[in-house]
């Protein structure tokens, strides 16, 4: 079952930018290899961190939009827990939210195009408003 | 509405008795103050009604990594600011509370704040 997660994770400071690359580059691998399709690897800069992590204060973000399913994701987490520059990770499920968006966004759409569309077509509703 | 609360002020000695009476609860001045005051003749002073920030801006997506956002909900020492003071309805409180839990697992927002 594919499912959409987004992982984030938290690579320590002192890793060098095109470490960085090569560690994204060597995790994205290995989801793939796992069955994940990796649809977005962001890197979102080096932030500072709300508390120490590993002794460490600060952090570079990176961000796997990806879709996969439980086996992948897994996987990959397992991968994240052995490899040393990451610090931390989390994983987000993210299908239900999409829906759940997508839902609120289709009724939005149809409040905004029901003035026109009541006046348009000749139904019940455009009579009484005009009455 | 202003001036009927500075009158309410003016007169504090008459004003509790009848109030004592028809709420059991009125001794207790200083809850009152903090709640809404439950009877509108009670209210000391006037207070704008709050309105939740996610209807009103339409934000439909409270997400963890949108830090601004959260740190807004999220008192110095780190608490999650209740719904009382904030005013944010019930459903957007609830997915509030779970994107700044899933910010503090990331180290986004912290757990506690010293």
């Amino acid at each position: 079952m594919q499912r959409s997660y987004e992982v984030m994770f938290i690579v320590r400071p002192d890793l060098l930018e095109e470490d960085v690359d090569k560690l994204i580059a060597t995790l994205q691998g290995h989801a793939t290899n796992a069955g994940a399709t990796v649809e977005k690897a962001e890197k979102m800069g080096k932030r500072r961190l709300a508390y120490d992590v590993k002794k460490f204060s600060d952090g570079q973000y990176v961000l796997f939009v990806m879709k996969a399913d439980g086996k992948a994701i897994h996987e990959l987490e397992r991968r994240m827990r052995v490899s040393e520059p990451v610090i931390k990770f989390i994983t987000v499920r993210t299908d239900e939210e999409h829906q759940r968006l997508g839902k609120i966004r289709k009724i939005r759409e149809s409040r905004v195009k029901r003035p026109p569309a009541g006046t348009a077509p000749a139904e019940a509703e455009s009579p009484a408003v005009n009455a | 509405m202003p001036d009927e609360t500075t009158q309410e002020t003016s007169t504090p000695t008459p004003a509790p008795r009848p109030q004592g009476g028809r709420e059991g609860g009125r001794p207790d001045g200083p809850r009152g103050e903090r709640g809404p005051g439950g009877r509108d003749g009670g209210r000391k002073f006037f207070r704008r009604k709050k309105v939740c920030k996610f209807c009103v801006e339409k934000i439909d997506d409270i997400n963890y990594k949108d830090v601004r956002l959260l740190g807004q909900f999220v008192a110095e020492r780190g608490k999650i600011v209740p719904r009382r003071l904030t005013g944010v309805c019930t459903p957007h409180q609830r997915r509030l509370t779970t994107a700044i839990k899933r910010a503090r697992n990331i180290a986004l927002l912290p757990f506690a704040a010293r």
